[in-house]
């Protein structure tokens, strides 16, 4: 029996295509500025480590149907808490990772019983979450704060550390000499967190209810399901996987702001979405959110191989992306409902 | 109580909510393997007592016991429910569409692998002889939307005998099922029985309960009436049970005529057709006549009104109304041209909960008028209260929001929304279904009382006898097509002619 | 007395009242000053006309989002940004693109006005058609703007800030020769008045709640809920056109980055605090409306208080959750259950 294509596949391939039209494009322009190189591949991973963290725990939140916007403020509060914590209270690294990890968890928690025990609207609550913890952050620290190596030599040291990839994948430079390629270490970090999470979903009960709660809220609940629960630890995953992922942003950044990651929630939802997750739940997964990080990346990264186009450029392009693929999702909905 | 094989008792079980009293004293006994109907009107307290019983609700006092089970029994939840061995399967099938068949059988209990994680090979090969015991043929591989809801619902009811129930309840399961999958839900309703399954099976069909139930349990007003043994209960004084009081006017409604000699057509409409739903169909009403569309759910009636109105769009086919060609593109344009519908959904297609009976009753008057053309509130009260009186709604003020209403009164609110419009034609899709008897008889005496007076009305109603009260004329849909035609004056219009009809069987 | 308290209770201005009366006890309390109202050079000034003056472009969005809540039960959070780019796109009308500040004016000033809420309404007609027609959650749809309406913005002025050195411009954000009150408390006036005149003059508001409280009935009784709901988020983004002008004019020039920012949230804000329910349906547009100014008097508040403007949000993202918490029917069970405990156990006593 042939395996029936449905839209939600569709949508999928849609996306693969979509990435490598665009990385091909981008290599035929800009092959002179390095865009054939693994090492441009590469960079967009270690740029994106955070948003691919943050992109894994979206993902599971949208599952149930809900969205999370809070999120490019809380990757904003957990630079500023690292920032201004080793800058200005000279304390630990270690320290100031778990403290942010723990600050997720507890965020995460708060607009986890809200949503499911209050049973308010995701997108309100994770919006004051949005505005307390942008607001928070400023509450910490008004300036721009970077952290040098003088801060915390360790932080930098975790920030620039390198792992080479081995040598015949790397290109000449004009001297003559081999390049290897190389990650850092915050890649391997975000793409553990992506395996991690990908058996999760497949593998686990939770990682079914996830499924089953978009699915249909009242029949899991029908089917004996803890519905509720499963909900709050959505997005208590979401807050706590977007706490790796600001730690992550931030030895990519090494700085802390007020201003900083605005829009981040965008990205997060647009890779998800473009990867193929339903907005209105229960389809979708993180190898989808993946290719979704690596759209959003290249557009970036096309933008800033440019060198002349305002960056604004990537958030209308992203923006104009993710208006394409929910009319996209929109219109599959519309086709399935009319064939019913 | 001595008596054996008793599986669940619940007696004095009492439930209040904010200012009503749902359950006072109720009581049900179920024994294994026997099918228990549990009958009652539209709040008589048949799906509280059973959301007592699955841990739905929460019950105020009483006592539930269950063979097997220590003491007094206090579900706090569905899934405790499940675990001492009560299952449910409702009438809007509770499975996840978005998942496999085999996951919607074993979520929440998915076989493991050694790692604690899902054996998703195990499970599919677990599913798929489930199924092919239970004689129902599906791909456990395949995601749950691609199957009729037939089939969804026997996957429900597999699931819960897979869960080894020792009772089953089946809240109103074949509400949207035909005639064929009532069958096969029938025959794996009896299978379970031999296997010593005690079910609880609600429904309003009078048949289906002579045809399957063992026994019934009669609710009225939140408490109990009765327990009876089927042979010793006939329907009519089953009926009589439910109401309370003795069937007086059931059948006796004068129905209209019409001097063929007279007859006006008012509308015909000429080669309507929806895509995948109505085949190409022509079709004719006469002024004062009473239309029946009789036909299996999915047979196309409801579809055909659809279009003739224009809730859904009609893809070929032209409309005239008093010899007029019609445009209709959108449900306005058919108000304007003097059509109402009574949608068979009330919930979903009827209803403005949130609006007072007073803005229910005149939201269509007002969309005929326009944005612009506001009526005076001295107006709006004045035709609120004309039809609250003329239809005899109950509700404490014309200010009351609608969702406050019983199910009986909201249907009285909509269809006097439609005769503030004072239509030509008024479509009924299943004016009468989840309403309570009293109800049901008035608005049919409303129905044939509008078509004296000259109203051209279509029905629709799952309920044979109820259309061979009301209607002059009856045609028949099947697959989509019309496939016969019935007048009253010929004296055919029995159940078993129409039955007949609609099962294409020779006449 | 007990019925009237439950009737004032009930009434759907008792929590924009209350919570307004609230605001001014603190301050009343705290700095009494709050309250002064002076009268120099032919203008009257105070803190509660500053409020009443910079309320104005909350009052404004509340307007138009209480429509948008009404009819969708979603908000739409693109208004901030749309803010910006009617502002953006108004001054690079009339200075001309690139040019980063103009005392002479390329077109007539009422012109660039126009088309920066000409702008708006565009923003507002393609997040309606979203919801509308595509039947896209409205957070989301709206979420595409909320992002792209900024950046267009600073494409729109060549990533600059542009200034408009034309007195006449600063007059709608600012004073108009001798009129002692400041324009924007007329302007949010107008925009008020005009759609509560047309909500009473016609069926609008039913048929909006119809449409928000169940769309599908409303459509089957001869209501076209697309283009009702479509109407509501057009008026919603030329709300915010409008606003976004007269931000603009306050500082006679347009900077996409802080225009309107935070905006979003006070105006939605304004609807629950104006007793709305966020899940739609009844709507009460005077309850925003006093909503929106309860909003700018707990912002002056605490900016005199010497909070930031960046820190502000904590306060407010704190009140928006323990309004909807307070809305939620969980906590409303909560009461009632605490309720009816107090009353048996006031029996036991008695008996």
């Amino acid at each position: 029996m042939a395996k029936k294509i449905n839209g939600n596949n569709i949508l999928l391939l849609i996306t693969f295509v979509l990435f490598v039209l665009m990385y091909g494009i981008g290599c035929v322009i800009y092959a002179d500025k390095g865009f054939t190189h693994l090492q441009t591949f590469l960079n967009i991973l270690i740029t994106n480590a955070g948003l691919i963290c943050v992109a894994c725990g979206m993902t599971c939140v949208m599952l149930t149907g809900g969205i999370d916007i809070s999120v490019g403020s809380l990757i904003a509060m957990d630079c500023m808490i690292l920032a201004d914590g080793m800058s200005n209270k000279h304390m630990n690294a270690v320290t100031l990772v778990i403290m942010v990890l723990v600050i997720g968890l507890v965020f995460g928690t708060v607009q986890g019983v809200l949503v499911s025990y209050f049973d308010i609207q995701p997108f309100i609550v994770s919006m004051a979450g949005m505005f307390f913890a942008r607001g928070m952050t400023a509450v910490i620290n008004t300036n721009q704060l970077s952290i040098t190596q003088d801060v915390s030599p360790l932080f930098y040291g975790w920030a620039n550390a390198k792992i080479n990839l081995p040598a015949f994948l790397g290109y000449m430079n004009k001297k003559g000499k081999m390049i290897p390629p190389f990650i850092r270490p915050s890649v391997v970090i975000a793409l553990i967190v992506l395996v991690l999470v990908f058996v999760m979903l497949k593998y686990t009960k939770f990682g079914r209810i996830l499924y089953a709660v978009g699915g249909n809220e009242t029949s899991a609940t029908m089917m004996g399901l803890n519905v509720k629960q499963t909900k709050m630890f959505a997005y208590i995953l979401s807050s706590f996987l977007c706490s790796i992922g600001g730690v992550l942003y931030c030895l990519n950044t090494m700085s802390g702001s007020v201003q900083q990651a605005r829009g981040f929630e965008m990205d997060a939802i647009a890779s998800s979405v473009i990867g193929g997750t339903l907005l209105t739940g229960g389809v979708g997964n993180v190898i989808g959110s993946f290719v979704g990080v690596l759209i959003n990346g290249t557009i970036t990264q096309l933008v800033t191989t440019n060198g002349k186009l305002l960056s604004s450029w990537a958030n209308i392009a992203t923006a104009a992306l993710l208006c394409f693929f929910i009319i996209l999702q929109s219109i599959f909905a519309l086709i399935k409902e009319r064939s019913k | 109580m001595a008596e054996e094989n008793v599986l669940i008792t619940m007696r004095d079980i009492v439930k209040t909510f904010p200012g009503v009293i749902a359950l006072d004293h109720a009581q049900l006994t179920l024994r294994k393997g026997e099918i228990h109907a549990l009958m009652g009107e539209n709040g008589a307290g048949k799906s509280t007592i059973i959301k007592c019983l699955t841990g739905v609700y929460h019950r105020d006092s009483g006592e539930v016991h269950m063979e097997g089970v220590e003491g007094n029994i206090f579900n706090r939840n569905t899934m405790d429910a499940q675990n001492i061995g009560i299952a449910t399967v409702y009438q809007e099938v509770n499975l996840c569409p978005n998942l496999s068949v085999a996951e919607n059988l074993f979520i929440g209990r998915e076989p493991r692998t050694a790692i604690r994680t899902i054996d998703w090979r195990k499970m599919n090969k677990q599913a798929q002889k489930l199924m092919d015991d239970l004689d129902i043929q599906v791909d456990v591989t395949q995601t749950l939307e691609n199957y009729s809801i037939a089939i969804q619902q026997m996957i429900a009811i597999a699931r819960a005998v897979d869960m080894e129930c020792k009772a089953l309840i089946l809240d109103e399961p074949t509400s949207s099922l035909d005639d064929k999958e009532v069958e096969k839900l029938f025959k794996l309703m009896r299978q379970l029985k031999a296997k010593g399954v005690g079910i609880i099976f609600v429904t309003h069909f009078l048949e289906q309960v002579y045809e399957v139930c063992d026994r019934i349990t009669v609710m009225r007003n939140g408490t109990f009436v009765g327990e009876y043994k089927i042979e010793e209960l006939p329907r009519v004084k089953l009926v009589a049970a439910m109401l309370g009081k003795d069937v007086d006017d059931l059948a006796a409604i004068e129905k209209s005529e019409i001097d063929p000699k007279k007859a006006e057509t008012l509308l015909t409409a000429k080669g309507l057709s929806h895509k995948g739903t109505i085949h190409p169909f022509d079709f004719e009403i006469e002024k004062g006549e009473v239309v029946g569309l009789a036909g299996l759910l999915g047979s196309g009636r409801s579809e055909l009104v659809r279009c003739l109105y224009g809730a859904d769009l009609a893809q070929t086919g032209t409309e005239t109304i008093d010899g007029k060609e019609l445009k209709i593109k959108n449900p306005l344009d058919s108000i304007k041209a003097g059509m109402a519908y009574l949608p068979d959904d009330r919930k979903a297609d009827g209803c403005i909960a949130g609006l007072s009976v007073r803005e229910n009753i005149i939201i269509a008057l007002q969309a005929r008028y326009g944005l612009f053309k506001k009526i005076p509130m001295s107006k709006q009260i004045e035709i609120a209260d004309k039809y609250i009186k003329e239809l005899n709604v109950k509700t404490a003020s014309r200010e009351t929001l609608l969702g406050q209403l019983s199910g009986g009164n909201q249907q009285k609110v909509i269809l006097g929304r439609w005769l503030a419009t004072n239509p030509k034609l008024l479509i009924l899709d299943e004016p009468t279904r989840g309403i309570d008897i009293g109800t049901k008889t008035e608005i049919q005496k409303k129905v044939i009382e509008l078509a004296k007076k000259g109203m051209s009305v279509i029905f629709i109603s799952s309920e044979l006898d109820e259309m061979i009260r009301t209607c002059t004329r009856m045609l028949i849909m099947r697959d989509g097509k019309k496939v016969g035609e019935l007048t009253s004056s010929e004296t055919e219009l029995t159940q078993g002619v129409i039955m007949n009809a609609i099962a294409g069987g020779e006449k | 007395m007990k019925e009237t308290w439950e009737k004032i209770r009930k009434s759907p201005l008792f929590l924009p009242i209350v919570s307004m009366i609230l605001v001014l006890l603190i301050n009343l309390f705290k700095d009494a000053g709050f309250f002064a109202i002076g009268f120099n050079n032919g203008i009257i000034s105070g803190r509660l006309i500053d409020v009443l003056n910079r309320g104005s472009e909350i009052a404004i969005l509340a307007v138009g989002m209480t429509l948008v809540v009404a009819v969708s039960a979603g908000t739409d959070i693109s208004v901030g940004s749309v803010m910006a780019l009617a502002a953006c796109g108004c001054c690079s009308l009339l200075a001309g693109y690139g040019v980063t500040s103009v005392t002479e004016l390329k077109y007539p000033m009422l012109v660039g006005m126009l088309f920066g809420v000409l702008l708006g309404a565009i923003c507002g007609g393609f997040n309606g058609f979203l919801v509308a027609k595509m039947k896209i959650q409205p957070m989301v749809a709206t979420l595409i703007l909320f992002t792209a309406a900024r950046a267009i913005g600073l494409l729109v002025n060549a990533n600059m800030i542009v200034y408009i050195r034309y007195k006449p411009y600063s007059y709608l954000g600012n004073f108009i020769p001798g009129c002692p009150l400041p324009t924007p408390i007329f302007a949010a006036i107008v925009v008020i008045a005009v759609v509560a005149l047309f909500l009473r003059n016609t069926a609008m508001g039913t048929f909006i709640q119809a449409v928000g409280i169940n769309s599908r009935a409303a459509r089957i009784a001869g209501i076209n809920s697309t283009v009702i709901c479509w109407s509501c988020y057009l008026v919603c983004g030329i709300c915010a056109g409008i606003a976004g002008i007269i931000a603009s004019s306050r500082i006679y020039s347009a900077d996409s980055a802080n225009i309107g920012l935070n905006y979003e949230m006070d105006a939605i804000l304004s609807v629950a605090l104006g007793g709305n329910s966020l899940g739609g349906g009844k709507f009460n547009l005077a309850g925003s409306v006093i909503g929106a100014y309860t909003i700018q008097a707990i912002t002056t508040t605490l900016l005199a208080m010497g909070v930031s403007t960046d820190q502000a949000p904590v306060v407010k993202a704190i009140i928006v959750v323990l309004i909807v918490v307070i809305q939620s029917p969980i906590f409303k069970e909560w009461m009632a259950a605490r309720k009816a405990k107090k009353v048996s156990a006031g029996k036991e006593i008695t008996a």
